[in-house]
């Protein structure tokens, strides 16, 4: 039984029902999928609030509007389809749209349904009975059905958000939202996955001894392997650390500032009420930017896949082929997510469809042997399943963008030249290319910003610092964001980076903006 | 149909909006909008409208892209549209400046607004329709003229795939009769236009690129401004030293003489021009007329002032003379003029003196409503 929506005409839905059994044939799992049909003014309205029906008021989301309308009118670019990771899942498809299209549209998100459900960086997106994140990490059993309620979590914050503006206006709340927004991206990916923070026990009444960590050596070898000098040496030593850090806040550096401003910074209520739910909705969209490309490839790979199988006939082929044409297209030299995910998975199950990995594979050399080398395994689909399921796109690039791919399709790295002042191509080395690649996919494209310490220089100043790793922060913008700390911090907010190759500390004091080098 | 979105909307143009305002005496004073006017779009930058946060420089970033290309060569796609949401990379190489589009009449209300400049009153009374041709749909039948080679092949290649004929060896495909596709026309109904400006300026050795310059951001504002008020609007040039010429928009800001002035050259012709093409019964008729005032003679001033009288001010919505301070002109014509029509409403004069006395001069002009 399908669920469905009442603006669904009927000859779609017997295309869904059919389209739904042939992904399931595949192997494809999904969540139940409801399909909503749009005018392209809904469409847009729902695109800007980034798919969702319902979110609290915020001019930004005006902006994106006029955006895509403005893009529409003008014919520059149209929105074929989306799809909230929900359960069920809402999938949206536009009002006027060819057959053709809606059924490619159709095929593309149960894909994207089935990675929702199956990709393991999703799971940090379920939900219990009061809507709290769950740890991801619990086992899951048989017959896998969490609750991904965020359309009415999103609505609920849009409702606490209205009372909010209702009571202190919406010029107040507007602003300190726009504060908030400007801290978005200041958390830990991964803080859902790992526990970062342990509770040191009772600390203060019984001390612990320092232990440090020894190698393992049989007995009688131990004084050699573990030398008491050494340890002595290292129990000072940690001792010594641990005595700077105590009264340290917080003891080790934490990476999710939102949660640390939540918990220690002087808000009222209400500010800390939205300032909560800004973190929440950052984290909901965390998986979907750390899996952009493949997300995009997998739903892909399978709407190419289903489409020429078995739900085209031979009339829509062509219009078919010319749509997906558009949507795989990469111009201006610009990295096509769509396209780069569809063509690794398809060489992933080429690869070992033939048996093109593994030790023998690494270390042949002879590059005829590795062209015609095949065999004939037919492990392909089983491993994509598998990718599918257990990585992200940093692991996935890592491990399955081989040379031969990047010299196939061309891959090149970019970077400014300040010489004729534009961006030129840097290199086709396939090492710097994957590099580049990975390093901007790292912490989904953001700079790595910690908490360090709540009481800099004792004197109750906020000190970040950011893990400098060879791109500076824009300037500009990083005095803002300070401003934006400030407000919420009440005192002043210091940021350890580094600019043009020197370490510098960056520092809003509510009036005005300084940096004094910090090399020592 | 209402929308949710709408009020998110008006609040984000409302802030627009308060940017523009805020800068738009600056616009209006650098001419910057000028370079930018498309079809009927004007697009303002409106700096910082995207949330700050800790962000990577854009310069040291760099990124990766797929393609030809040696290395060395540029990268394309630099502030290129985005694809829906695809990726950060290689998006917004540039600047971070939201360019904000709005239309010549949004523009020329805010303008208004800004000015509190009132709404004119329509003096002409017909308005003439006129029928256009577009070409909008595609049809099957048609003259071989206009057959449409894209549509035509598709529809061929699908009868070919669809029948079999189609070998994807030899990919060969020959329209049949029933494939052809045709472009399509429909009419356009268009409101011509019910109001002229006429254009006049000084070209003598004594207006340079500067003064020039003024009058060029001047006459976009009002014309800005009035074709908000009419549905059409033409505009006439002409250009004179001692003699007076018609010519097209182009030639109007780039011709420079060296001749002498004389003044009623230009408004003999405009007179002219008004009794051939535009009789006011059906025309609201603004002549501009902008110099730095310095005539050849008193004598010629006077007959100015005559022809004025008895062919232009009868026939016009008003007519306005705008004087820029250049360091060769006397500036006699500007206190001339005012002596001798000072009682007529409808001459409107104002100095301008430099770029920032154009937002007065502009007040001064179109103030009055007429």
């Amino acid at each position: 039984m399908t669920l469905a929506h009442p603006s669904l005409p009927r000859y779609l839905r017997i295309e869904q029902d059919k389209i739904e059994k042939i992904a399931r044939s595949h192997g494809l799992d999904f969540f139940p999928v409801v399909f909503e049909m749009l005018s392209y003014s809904q469409m847009n309205e729902i695109a800007a609030y980034g798919g969702f029906p319902n979110r609290y008021p915020h001019w930004r989301f005006g902006m994106e509007y006029e955006r895509l309308a403005k893009s529409y009118e003008y014919g520059l670019s149209k929105i074929y389809e989306m799809v909230i990771n929900n359960n069920p899942s809402f999938a949206y498809l536009l009002e006027g749209n060819s057959l053709t299209d809606q059924k490619l549209v159709m095929c593309h998100v149960f894909g994207h349904v089935d990675f929702f459900k199956n990709n393991f960086t999703f799971r940090s997106t379920d939900l219990d009975t009061m809507d709290r994140v769950v740890d991801p990490t619990t086992k899951r059993g048989n017959g896998y059905d969490p609750n991904r309620k965020w359309i009415d979590k999103m609505a609920n914050h849009g409702a606490a958000v209205r009372r909010i503006v209702d009571r202190y206006g919406i010029q107040r709340t507007e602003e300190f939202i726009d504060v908030c927004l400007s801290l978005e991206n200041l958390i830990d990916p991964w803080s859902r996955f790992v526990v970062r923070r342990t509770v040191e026990d009772e600390e203060d009444e019984h001390p612990r001894e320092v232990e440090v960590p020894r190698m393992r050596a049989k007995e009688y070898m131990d004084e050699f392997i573990n030398p008491s000098e050494y340890i002595e040496e290292q129990k000072k030593k940690l001792t010594l650390e641990r005595e700077k850090s105590k009264g340290k806040h917080p003891q080790t550096r934490e990476q999710d500032v939102l949660l640390f401003l939540i918990e220690n910074a002087p808000l009222e209520r209400w500010e800390r009420a939205i300032l909560s739910i800004i973190r929440e909705e950052g984290y909901y969209f965390v998986p979907q930017m750390q899996t952009k490309i493949m997300n995009e490839g997998w739903a892909s790979y399978w709407h190419s896949k289903m489409m020429t199988g078995d739900v085209c006939d031979w009339s829509e082929i062509v219009d078919y082929a010319e749509n997906n044409a558009g949507v795989m297209a990469t111009s201006g030299g610009r990295l096509n997510p769509y396209k780069l995910g569809v063509e690794l998975f398809r060489s992933i199950e080429d690869r070992w469809n033939r048996g093109q990995f593994g030790r023998e594979w690494e270390e042949c050399s002879d590059l005829d042997d590795k062209k015609n080398w095949d065999l004939r395994l037919g492990l392909g689909r089983d491993k994509v399943f598998e990718v599918r399921a257990m990585y992200n796109d940093v692991t996935f690039i890592d491990e399955f963008l081989t040379e031969e791919f990047a010299i196939e399709h061309k891959l090149f790295s970019y970077s400014w030249s300040n010489r004729s002042e534009r961006f030129e191509i840097e290199s086709r080395e396939f090492r710097a290319v994957k590099e580049k690649l990975l390093a901007q996919l790292t912490n989904f494209g953001n700079p790595q910003i910690f908490v360090e310490d709540s009481n800099f220089e004792n004197r109750g100043e906020l000190l970040l610092t950011h893990d400098h790793r060879g791109v500076d922060l824009r300037a500009d913008y990083a005095r803002e964001t300070l401003s934006a700390l400030v407000r919420i911090w009440r005192r002043p907010v210091c940021l350890a980076t580094r600019a043009d190759g020197k370490a510098v500390v960056l520092r809003y004091d509510g009036k005005e903006h300084s940096s004094r080098s910090s090399d020592s | 149909m209402s929308l949710k979105i709408d009020q998110d909307h008006s609040r984000f143009r409302g802030i627009v909006r308060g940017k523009i305002r805020d800068n738009l005496r600056r616009y209006i004073s650098q001419g910057e909008l000028l370079g930018r006017k498309g079809k009927d779009i004007v697009s303002i930058p409106v700096p910082h409208i995207d949330t700050p946060r800790f962000i990577f420089g854009d310069k040291q970033k760099g990124g990766v892209g797929q393609g030809d290309g040696e290395v060395g060569d540029a990268v394309g796609g630099e502030g290129d549209e985005q694809q829906d949401g695809a990726g950060q990379a290689g998006k917004d190489a540039g600047e971070h400046i939201l360019e904000v589009d709005i239309t010549l009449d949004e523009l020329a209300d805010i303008l208004g607004e800004e000015l509190e400049l009132p709404a004119i009153e329509n003096k002409g009374k017909s308005r003439i329709i006129a029928a256009k041709d577009k070409y909008t749909g595609i049809r099957r039948v048609g003259p071989e003229s206009l057959r449409h080679f894209k549509r035509t092949y598709r529809e061929g290649l699908k009868r070919a795939i669809a029948s079999g004929a189609y070998d994807p060896k030899n990919p060969l495909v020959v329209p049949q009769h029933e494939d052809k596709r045709y472009r399509s026309w429909t009419e356009d109904l268009e409101p011509v236009a019910n109001a002229v400006i006429i254009y006049m300026m000084d070209v003598s050795g004594s207006m340079g690129d500067e003064q020039k310059e003024i009058v060029r951001i001047e006459s976009f504002w009002i014309d800005a401004w009035l074709r908000r008020q009419y549905q059409g609007l033409e505009s006439r040039y002409i250009i004179h030293d001692a003699v007076a010429r018609e010519v097209d928009r182009d030639t109007f800001f780039r011709t420079r003489e060296s001749g002498g002035t004389m003044i009623s050259s230009a408004y003999r012709l405009a007179a002219q021009l008004i009794d051939q093409h535009y009789p006011s019964t059906e025309w609201n008729v603004y002549p501009f007329h902008f110099s730095d005032g310095d005539n050849w003679s008193m004598e010629d001033t006077l007959t100015c002032v005559e022809i004025l009288k008895r062919d232009v001010l009868p026939r016009v919505n008003m007519f306005a003379y705008g004087q820029v301070e250049s360091p060769y002109g006397s500036g006699q014509f500007i206190k001339d003029l005012r002596e001798h029509l000072s009682g007529d409403e409808r001459v409107v004069t104002s100095e301008i003196r430099d770029r920032d006395a154009i937002v007065g001069s502009i007040k001064d002009f179109l103030g009055k409503g007429k």
